[in-house]
């Protein structure tokens, strides 16, 4: 049982990083219609550079997490007015360029970082765990369940009751249309591209202490950010969310169970959605 | 047998119906206009016809031959050819390219993947006599980017015209034209001969009246008056369409 | 037209004497690996450049290869017969991977094939008992056709070589041909090509299968140059890699992937010699081609050097007016 209930745990904790690494991918996916490869690389820089914020110059926890959160998003803007909009028009050669600068990103980190991993102890605030029904809770965990409920609370408020949030959901919806309405549609794309880059980067920093920051890491949560948004639709931050606990518990129980076809079991879906229903489970827009 | 037959045509997006109980019959041979305020479904006819959308209801025949549940690419081979509002050919090929693609689409030698397709004179001279058609054999190594808009519609109906089909539908083919680019292909329609059936989508109204022999009138995706040219301009429910009451 | 025959002649000397001018065993195999991704990003051309359409995935197909070989060397087959079987499963696994890409275009097709080539890496990585996982699985020796011992460098360039200027030669029939061209009009407008009679899914479908036999090939080769295969060469890095050649020799032109097979071999080979971040200049380098020279490095440098020739021409016509 108790298996089953350490797994249950860390797949629920998983899923609540990938929401922070997919909602953000989500977004700019359904505005701006580009799967933004550099995701995976955001996730590791905000691991790197909180890392070393937390480690080196000891910032507190979450100061250090906010603070990464903040670079990454500014990383992200510049990404986006000095290259994206360049590009405007042009999807692939967008993709493309989020391709090669996941290239560059990943280098920098090696030279700045190298190659060894950064183990992030979890904050003593937070150490420790309580035993309930049988099964031992680390307290950290918790919290990253937490904060990724709080974030899909704000992230929920601010596209459902703002007038940023009403102008991304018609961007969504229909881009030409939102420019006719007179929404300055080139500056929200630089909005949620900064604002995905930023909860990239915030989920790398919160996940560390879990999943360490390691090269490599950017390659490894890409293609999980890319099954849960094609799983969950395009677009929809309650596909994102339930999409990525969904994947959370494919994933480790997965890993689990059948270890040798980890990847086909989690990858698999994913195809059949891409070509059976393009627009997820609950997008409304096919890509 | 006639040439096209449809009928009760449905057709609908969510809970709008664009093609509502249409019926059809052309003979063959005949030159048939069809017109309709924007959005009464006239385009939308073409492509279920061009089976480019599947109908919700109904049937079209083709000389007898239904092709209802036909891929809209077998229609081609069935004799049925097209063209488009919007010119959407070859840019950077030459006018020959263009046609040689337009002969190729129903000759066998299209999955060879060894010939050299330049080579085959007969080809060759098949697309130049086809250019010659529409007069612009001696445009025939300039790329389509570097030809008038008006000789890009030539180009398009020769490529329509060198499938040979048995049915030619022609939407608007006279949108966007000059005066002497009008003239042009409206001598074109008018030379082609009675083997080919014609059904044109048209707006011009002075050169559409006079090439056609029958006119269909459509309306919120319904055919609402049939007739000839006479007919149709002094019924009541034509002149609310366009005027409006 | 009879320049070109002669720039062509000359380059094909040049790559015959390869080993006289180079500097070295190094060099050689460096140039047998030009060769060997040269034809891999023919490969991926064909659907790139001719078909339009963007694979991500290339790399778990040339991966299928390379273990198919190295799986079957192991188990005893002959190299003929490893590299039969290694055609096969290159292309039953083709065969797949077009089924359900070919679903979509565009976007779509770009992240099935990103998934796709995902799955394989995962049981690349994951399914020990069939792969050895991490450890990879090693080729002991190298074919001697005829007697012709590939062990040495030289010798395997001029086998890589003749099986290049094979390769080469297939691509520009197909591309001639009444089936490529009608390859590039669905590429163009797929819709126009549709309602003039063309199979527009079958005829990608066939190009993807010629695109998987191609990349299949390179990955026979690439195992028996390296005489090891592990799952690294399926990642998604490896078919970014790929794709970056293409894009940055130029698409939809022969001579494109060559070059973007030499640029990217000699910066991760001999670049990285002397330049310790050699990873991050490839980024840069296809962040810079994609962004200002999208047609990419054979079309880009071929409208560099005519603006050149005719910047120079007008000061030459100037000067004869003025002496007459």
């Amino acid at each position: 049982m108790s298996l089953w209930g350490i797994l249950a745990v860390n797949s629920v904790t998983f899923g609540g990083l990938l929401f922070l690494l997919s909602a953000g991918f989500s977004l700019i996916f359904g505005l701006m219609r580009i799967p933004n490869l550099t995701h995976g690389s955001m996730f590791m820089l905000g691991g790197y550079v909180g890392s070393s914020l937390y480690l080196t110059y000891h910032l507190p926890f979450w100061l250090a997490a906010l603070c990464a959160a903040a670079v990454v998003a500014a990383f992200g803007g510049v990404i986006e007015r000095l290259l994206l909009r360049r590009l405007a028009g042009s999807t692939l050669a967008q993709v493309l360029v989020t391709l090669g600068i996941s290239l560059i990103v990943a280098d920098f980190c090696l030279m700045i970082w190298t190659g060894d991993p950064i183990s992030v102890a979890t904050p003593p605030a937070l150490a420790g765990g309580t035993r309930e029904f049988g099964i031992f809770f680390t307290t950290y965990r918790i919290a990253v369940i937490l904060v990724a409920c709080v974030v899909a609370a704000l992230l929920w408020a601010l596209l459902d009751k703002t007038r940023l949030g009403a102008m991304i959901r018609a961007g969504v919806d229909d881009p030409q249309m939102a420019r006719v309405v007179g929404i300055r549609v080139s500056r929200l794309f630089t909005i949620v591209f900064c604002l995905g880059a930023g909860l990239a980067g915030f989920g790398g920093f919160i996940g560390a202490p879990i999943l360490s920051v390691y090269p490599g890491l950017d390659s490894d949560m890409l293609p999980l950010a890319l099954v849960v948004v094609i799983l969950g639709g395009i677009g929809s931050l309650t596909g994102s969310l339930l999409g990525s606990f969904i994947i959370g518990f494919v994933y480790n129980f997965g890993q689990a169970l059948v270890p040798e076809l980890a990847y086909f079991v989690l990858f698999l879906p994913m195809v059949l959605v891409l070509v059976l229903r393009p627009q997820g489970l609950f997008g409304r827009l096919a890509p | 047998m006639s040439a096209l037959v449809i009928a009760g045509l449905d057709k609908s997006f969510g809970g709008l119906r664009v093609t509502s109980a249409v019926n059809l019959a052309v003979e063959p041979g005949e030159r048939r206009l069809i017109i309709g305020p924007n959005g009464a479904g006239k385009t939308t006819l073409f492509n279920l016809i061009a089976g480019e959308l599947k109908p919700d209801r109904g049937s079209i025949s083709l000389f007898g031959r239904d092709l209802t549940r036909m891929a809209s690419r077998r229609r081609a081979h069935m004799g049925l050819s097209r063209t488009y509002q919007i010119i959407t050919l070859f840019p950077r090929d030459t006018l020959l390219h263009n046609v040689l693609l337009s002969l190729l689409g129903l000759s066998g030698w299209r999955w060879n993947p060894v010939m050299r397709l330049d080579r085959q004179r007969a080809l060759v001279a098949a697309a130049e006599a086809a250019l010659g058609r529409v007069g612009l054999a001696h445009l025939a190594a300039r790329p389509l980017a570097e030809t008038s808009y008006g000789e890009r519609r030539r180009v398009e109906i020769a490529m329509a015209l060198a499938q040979n089909p048995k049915l030619l539908l022609l939407d608007e083919p006279f949108a966007g034209l000059s005066v002497d680019e009008r003239r042009d292909v409206q001598k074109l329609l008018g030379d082609i001969p009675r083997d080919v059936t014609i059904v044109m989508i048209e707006h011009d109204m002075d050169v559409a009246l006079e090439f056609a022999e029958r006119i269909s009138v459509m309306h919120f995706g319904e055919v609402i008056v049939e007739g000839n040219r006479a007919e149709v301009v002094a019924d009541p429910r034509v002149k609310e369409i366009y005027l409006g009451e | 037209m009879s320049a070109r025959i002669l720039a062509l002649a000359l380059a094909l000397a040049a790559l015959a004497a390869v080993p006289w001018w180079v500097p070295g065993d190094y060099y050689i195999s460096v140039s047998s690996q030009i060769l060997i991704y040269a034809v891999f990003a023919l490969g991926l051309n064909v659907l790139v450049g001719y078909a339009g359409l963007v694979s991500l995935g290339h790399a778990g197909l040339f991966g299928v290869a390379a273990y198919a070989t190295a799986s079957a060397l192991a188990a005893g087959f002959g190299h003929a017969g490893a590299i039969l079987f290694a055609l096969a499963a290159t292309l039953a696994g083709t065969a797949v991977f077009a089924a359900l890409a070919l679903r979509a275009a565009g976007i779509v097709f770009l992240m099935i094939t990103l998934a796709l080539g995902q799955i394989l890496w995962g049981l690349a990585y994951r399914w020990i008992s069939i792969t050895n996982g991490d450890n990879g699985v090693p080729v002991a020796s190298r074919p001697a056709p005829l007697g012709f011992a590939l062990d040495v460098p030289a010798h395997f360039y001029y086998a890589t070589l003749a099986v290049f200027l094979l390769a080469l030669a297939s691509c520009y029939v197909f591309i001639h041909s009444p089936f490529g061209v009608s390859l590039k009009g669905t590429r163009d407008q797929p819709r126009r090509m549709n309602a003039l009679g063309y199979h527009v899914w079958l005829i990608r479908f066939y190009t993807f299968l010629f695109s998987g036999f191609l990349t299949g090939v390179a990955g026979i080769l690439f195992v028996y140059y390296t005489q090891f295969i592990s799952p690294q060469t399926l990642a998604l890095t490896s078919s970014a890699e790929v794709l970056l050649m293409v894009i940055s020799g130029g698409t939809g032109t022969l001579l494109g992937p060559i070059a973007g097979a030499a640029l990217v071999v000699i910066v991760k080979n001999i670049a990285s010699a002397y330049i310790e971040r050699w990873n991050m200049l490839l980024g840069v380098i296809f962040v810079a081609i994609v962004v200002f020279m999208p047609e990419g490095l054979v079309p880009g440098s071929v409208r560099l050097a005519q603006w050149a020739l005719r910047a120079i021409r007008p000061a030459a016509s100037a000067r004869k007016a003025g002496t007459s």
